[in-house]
């Protein structure tokens, strides 16, 4: 009983986090802008991660496989922000316009 | 019966193709960096679902060395382009942070 419960659960994590990552690829390739982009892909990121290896950990039992699990959700939740935040970031700085307004039209420079 | 570790693996497959697509088409260069980086985190899911796929979950130690030398790759890139150098960032650090 305990088994098919951890299964249908595992299941049903691995399958969100498929549909999260399908979420997020289909808006790293339509968004209109390279700002929208990195939310796409925090998405996949986020989401993704954390529901995949989740499920994986539940379909993996108590063993030396989790723990390598938690390692890589651990590594991934560390450094995924810091890599978007570091590249948001050097957009930034590097004047790369975010594209504003109603209708998403790059803004006038004014100098 | 469904195998839900081939479609996880199906849906990893697809997003990296349009991951892909996007690091092609960028039309400035953070945009390729940002899809390569993604691509990267997209391989290391890749990894660890086609380990138990295939019911051999000892990939996961590839998966655990690929997500870090992506995160070092993606910072290493990001630093190159934006100081157009590696080592020298002190000098132009202090007025940007």
């Amino acid at each position: 009983m305990a088994g098919a419960v951890t299964e249908v659960l595992s299941w049903v994590l691995i399958g969100a986090g498929s549909i999260f990552v399908i979420i997020g690829g289909v808006g790293i390739l339509r968004l209109p802008d390279f700002y929208t982009r990195i939310h796409a892909a925090g998405i996949t990121d986020t989401m993704g991660t954390w529901l995949i290896l989740t499920g994986l950990m539940f379909q993996s039992g108590w063993n030396l496989v989790t723990a390598k699990l938690v390692f890589l959700l651990f590594f991934m939740v560390a450094t995924s922000p810091l890599a978007s935040h570091a590249l948001a970031k050097s957009a930034f700085l590097r004047d790369l316009k975010p594209l504003l307004g109603r209708n998403l039209i790059h803004e006038e420079s004014h100098d | 019966m469904i195998d839900v570790f081939g479609a996880a693996t199906a849906a990893l497959l697809v997003c990296m193709a349009m991951t892909l697509a996007r690091s092609i088409l960028g039309p400035t260069v953070f945009d390729r960096i940002l899809a390569v980086n993604s691509f990267g985190t997209k391989t290391v899911l890749l990894i660890a679902v086609y380990g138990f796929l295939t019911g051999r979950p000892d990939f996961l130690d590839l998966a655990l060395v690929y997500a870090l030398m992506n995160f070092i790759g993606t910072i290493a890139v990001m630093k190159f382009v934006r100081f157009s150098d590696l080592a020298g960032m002190e000098d132009e650090a202090e007025d940007t942070f």
